[in-house]
């Protein structure tokens, strides 16, 4: 799909912003990063903040459906590993406001987008984690499929979303590790724990299979991402990676994927399989999923309750910095 | 004071060895209590930096449960997640303060401010116990308490003294938790033995200890202790506010689907 779109040149001559973006352009191909101070052409900033506050906006709103099972975990080394794991999911989306904050908007403000609906959150997180199982196949599967996502954009061109990435991911193979390890455990568990894995998997095959987002010949950002080195690799190919490492893994564990077209190709080398409806996926990103306004509402108590801590917290600061005591 | 050290859990005496079993019911229960309601705010408090931390000191919280739940494992006690997941309301010995809901901003760190103050006193009496794992124990927890206190005192100071509005709610919070902290002292039948033997100090010591940590940092932050402030006791002896089986009822769900299955 080609659209013409008239090019904001921030107040520079035509011939002038050519100049520089042939210069931008040059040291994208040598893999040089872009850091917030360089200049950068205006299409590039924007889909950089869409892709980073949404996926800032991503990580907190997926703190809920797993830190709703906090309070269940059934031993302590479940309780310990779970708490851990979405602490650190609240912590990259700390990390992921600020990247998107050299790019210009302010937290309060992306925050504000979040829960007025004007900015969107990963697909995933618009479902509800309905039994303890559903935190083992999320921590696996989910964030297997993050860290395909994530390793490739930590690649990218901008700085500091960059860096962001490499230590988010370092922290998702933890998660990785923590999920595979409970669906193990339920797969070798009792008929119970074995039911509710499945269960659960049903459940999140599709939203899973939607994950890397709408198909190549749907998807409209794609190409111009890929020039700038934002994104390294298609939704497709994002999907077919993560098939071809977790279907065999799946299997070997006894479940079975809700999908009955799903066969390995040999002579194409691909997974075959069902296209998710991505009518179905427009309408949940845009809030119309099963639980959207239940995450969005408890983003927005969250900080409309915090309102008056902020506020206190402001004055605090005016008056006179808290002295440290002593550390010894 | 006897300074007969005792080297390892096996070294005590029938009598003292129910008495420090007592004891780290005591510590380990209000350890797993406030950590699990300190866990409530991962993903709900006011920002974000916050959120992290709560979610730290709730991590730090468990793990010391967790110890002393492997202690009372060595003294002959089921292992840590049974006596986590599997005993009733009835059988913990968690005071008060750590049972009630998570309430506001203010009611969470102001109770975690003078929980922390309870247990830096607590920990620094330990390191000289003369029971020596007890001491070891208390030398590392000590360590990221400190941390705790830190946090804790920095938010009480600023709450206290922000908006008017922030300060009513610190008030408030006060007005409830101060009684309830009390009780974290509440005299058992064990304080005399503990102490003549060196293993811990009596709890009226560590309550006039911990009274004169907490009175200048309140002072500092404009609040005011109730003079008709009463201690509130019975969590020591089992008797606790409905406000526990909730929590319990929480904690144990996903554990009694199978308490037999490994999770």
């Amino acid at each position: 799909m080609v659209v013409a779109v008239e090019k904001n040149l921030g107040g520079l001559s035509s011939a002038e912003y050519e100049r520089r973006l042939e210069k931008f352009e040059a040291r994208i191909n040598r893999g040089e990063k872009i850091e917030p101070a360089d200049w950068m052409p205006d299409d590039y900033r924007q889909q950089l903040i869409r892709l980073i506050h949404v996926h800032a906006n991503s990580e907190i709103c997926g703190a809920l459906p797993e830190g709703r099972w906090i309070p269940h975990a059934p031993t302590f080394k479940r309780k310990l590993a779970l708490l851990a794991k979405v602490q650190d999911e609240v912590g990259h989306g700390q990390l992921l406001y600020r990247a998107a904050e050299t790019l210009g908007p302010s937290r309060e403000q992306m925050i504000e987008d979040l829960i007025s609906g004007k900015s969107k959150f990963s697909n995933v997180f618009h479902y509800p984690a309905e039994t303890w199982a559903d935190v083992a196949i999320i921590a696996w599967l989910i964030d297997a499929a993050a860290i395909i996502n994530q390793t490739m954009m930590a690649e990218g061109s901008y700085g500091p979303y960059a860096r962001a990435l490499k230590r988010i991911c370092y922290e998702e193979a933890f998660h990785m590790k923590h999920g595979y390890e409970m669906c193990v455990v339920l797969a070798n568990g009792t008929k119970v724990q074995r039911d509710m894995l499945q269960d659960a998997l049903n459940r999140w095959w599709t939203p899973i299979m939607m994950f890397h987002g709408p198909s190549d010949k749907e998807s409209k950002h794609t190409a111009q991402l890929v020039r700038w080195k934002v994104k390294l690799k298609t939704n497709d190919e994002q999907r077919q990676q993560f098939l071809k490492q977790f279907v065999p893994k799946m299997l070997d564990l006894g479940m079975k994927i809700p999908d009955k077209s799903l066969r390995y190709d040999k002579a194409s080398d691909t997974w075959l399989y069902d296209d998710p409806d991505w009518n179905e996926f427009k309408k949940v990103v845009n809030n119309g999923g099963p639980v959207s306004q239940e995450r969005v509402e408890a983003r927005r108590l969250a900080h409309r309750d915090g309102q008056w801590v902020r506020e206190a917290l402001a004055a605090a600061a005016e008056r006179k910095p808290v002295p440290m005591p002593p550390t010894n | 004071m006897d300074t007969k050290a005792f080297q390892s859990l096996d070294c005590l005496p029938g009598t003292l060895r129910e008495a420090v079993i007592n004891l780290l019911y005591r510590l380990a229960d209000d350890e797993l209590v406030i950590g699990h309601r300190n866990s409530e705010w991962t993903g709900h408090a006011p920002i974000l930096e916050a959120d992290i931390a709560f979610s730290s000191m709730a991590q730090d919280e468990m793990g010391h449960a967790q110890a002393y739940y492997q202690m009372l494992h060595q003294l002959g006690e089921a292992d840590p997640d049974t006596l986590a997941f599997g005993r009733k309301p009835r059988e913990f010995r968690c005071a008060a303060l750590v049972c009630l809901p998570k309430g506001d901003w203010a009611f969470s760190v102001l109770r975690q401010f003078l929980y922390d103050a309870a247990e830096t006193v607590r920990l620094t009496a330990f390191v000289e116990s003369t029971l020596v794992p007890l001491a070891q124990l208390a030398t590392k927890l000590r360590g990221e308490e400190k941390y705790h206190l830190m946090h804790g005192r920095s938010w009480v100071l600023k709450l206290g003294v922000g908006t008017e509005e922030s300060r009513g709610r610190m008030q408030a919070a006060l007005d409830v938790a101060y009684s309830c902290a009390l009780g974290l002292f509440e005299p058992t039948e064990f304080d005399e033995p503990l102490a003549q033997a060196g293993i811990a100090p009596r709890e009226s010591e560590l309550r006039r200890q911990w009274e004169s940590a907490v009175a200048p940092v309140l002072a500092d932050a404009g609040l005011h202790v109730s003079e008709a402030a009463k201690p509130v006791y019975g969590g020591r002896v089992g008797r606790h506010p409905e406000a526990l089986k909730q929590l319990l009822d929480q904690l144990q769900l996903v554990y009694n689907i199978d308490p037999t299955a490994k999770w």
